[in-house]
């Protein structure tokens, strides 16, 4: 059962969704990098919430448009129009050449890919005992954590509950905790008042996306596995 | 001084466009208020549908946009950018911006509205909505410097939509229509709770600590006008 190929995985559309907030945050800009990569992770999963994202778009559109307007300053118009014509069509064509390196892959999705360099089967991953295995994602800032979190199939990730907020996704099988079962592309977003056991599908090892902003604190034996990844 | 800079620059715009333009400039660019969006010259008139020459609508935007688009239509961008320009640099205003960045960023905004109008879907969404995301980028790389990752279109990784859109009867144009409607009716305080999730870069928890408001209430509260804006769509999707 481990030969689940990437096609087989992109049929299924999640079940377990973003939450508005985090939607909303996503579609004003509040949202900080690791957790804008976790949405565009999840958007790029699951067609329904990037249509809740396109209504939340058009909310910040409605609002520019009914704004009280602040005037420009006089001849701002011909001065980009100047700028727009000194460059020529230097610029379009520049546009695309330092749009971002793209880096191939079918599983992990595109934002991902590109903060790692790989795609899944290029991770380097760091064994933290107990079946489990994480690998950061590189470039989030000093306050944020994001990484990848490996459990081997029928494993449990160890028992901890959270001083802010911890956002998975898995991207490669699954597992099931207290809220239910959790496949490809689904999102739990747990808080400080959850206390939950993940625990791998047995048969595929599960592969997840994990963002937290705030240490995680571990409750079970093992927690110190776990505190491990927080602090990298 | 806010001023200054921005002036600078303009000063050094080499040669006037078309005398249209100038017109529209005193006509309608550069007013603050709701009386600039009356007069509309002739010469960039749009198709209005006989509905007069008072306030762009969204149909107006798109109709622009095309002539962009497609034409290089520079007084049909003069029309867009009268239009936008005032409000991307309040929007920017209110998220923190002195006057100075804000003119810079929102003449650059506009740039890149003309710069990437072909890149403009009307099927995807309506001209606010686009340019709101060109000023929120905008804003997000000026003053966070902080990437924002994004979801590429091209991703072999892309889970296609299955169905059909749940509303794709529904073109952009009327739902942001719907949507603006539900924004002007939204009560107040739900009103003012949107503005300030949109245009301040305030996280839902900034908001709480500002307002003093418990978290939970402002949660409630965005999430009351979210619904009500949904409703407002699904009722004129059925």
């Amino acid at each position: 059962m481990t030969a689940v190929t990437a096609y087989e995985m992109r049929g299924q559309e999640p079940t377990h969704h973003l939450s508005d907030e985090l939607l909303m945050d996503y579609a004003s800009g509040a949202l900080d990098e690791a957790g804008s990569l976790f949405v565009a992770s999840h958007l790029t999963l699951c067609p329904h919430c990037r249509a809740r994202l396109q209504a939340l778009e058009a909310v910040g559109g409605a609002l520019l448009d009914d704004i009280e307007p602040v005037s420009m300053a006089d001849g701002a118009f011909d001065a980009i129009m100047a700028k727009i014509d000194a460059a020529g069509s230097a610029n379009e064509n520049a546009a695309p050449a330092e749009a971002e390196r793209v880096v191939d892959g079918t599983v992990l999705p595109a934002p991902l890919r590109k903060y790692l360099g790989v795609d899944l089967d290029g991770v380097q991953w760091r064994k933290k005992g107990g079946g489990v295995a994480v690998a950061p994602v590189p470039g989030m800032g000093p306050e944020a954590n994001a990484f990848l979190l490996k459990v081997e199939a029928g494993r449990a990730v160890p028992q901890h509950s959270h001083g802010g907020n911890e956002f998975v996704m898995v991207l490669k099988g699954g597992y099931s905790d207290a809220s239910g079962h959790f496949g490809r592309g689904d999102v739990e977003l747990a808080d400080d008042d959850v206390d939950h056991q993940p625990i791998a599908d047995d048969g595929e090892e599960c592969v997840c996306l994990a963002v937290t902003d705030a240490p995680l604190r571990f409750t079970g034996k093992t927690g110190w596995l776990l505190n491990m990844f927080v602090k990298m | 001084m806010g001023h200054v800079g921005a002036t600078i620059v303009a000063d050094k715009a080499q040669k006037p466009i078309a005398a249209v333009v100038e017109s529209l400039a005193a006509a309608k660019c550069f007013s603050n208020g709701e009386s600039g969006r009356n007069a509309l010259p002739e010469a960039v008139a749009v198709d209005r549908g006989g509905r007069g020459l008072d306030a762009i609508t969204p149909d107006d935007h798109r109709a622009l946009m095309a002539r962009i688009a497609h034409d290089q239509d520079r007084a049909a961008f003069a029309a867009l950018f009268g239009h936008f320009g005032p409000r991307v640099k309040a929007y920017l205003m209110r998220s923190g911006s002195d006057m100075e960045s804000a003119e810079e960023l929102s003449q650059e905004a506009l740039m890149t509205v003309w710069r990437r109008a072909e890149s403009f879907d009307p099927k995807q969404a309506s001209v606010a909505t686009w340019i709101f995301t060109i000023a929120r980028n905008k804003r997000i790389d000026a003053f966070r410097r902080l990437n924002r990752p994004e979801l590429d279109p091209e991703d072999p990784a892309l889970t296609p939509q299955a169905e059909p859109e749940p509303d794709e009867h529904l073109d952009e144009v009327q739902k942001s229509k719907a949507i603006q409607e539900a924004v002007k009716t939204l009560p107040k305080e739900q009103a003012e709770m949107l503005r300030m999730a949109f245009f301040q870069d305030k996280a839902h928890s900034q908001i709480a600590e500002e307002t003093g408001l418990p978290l939970g209430t402002v949660k409630s509260r965005l999430r009351l006008a979210i619904a009500r804006m949904r409703k407002q769509l699904k009722e004129l999707d059925e």
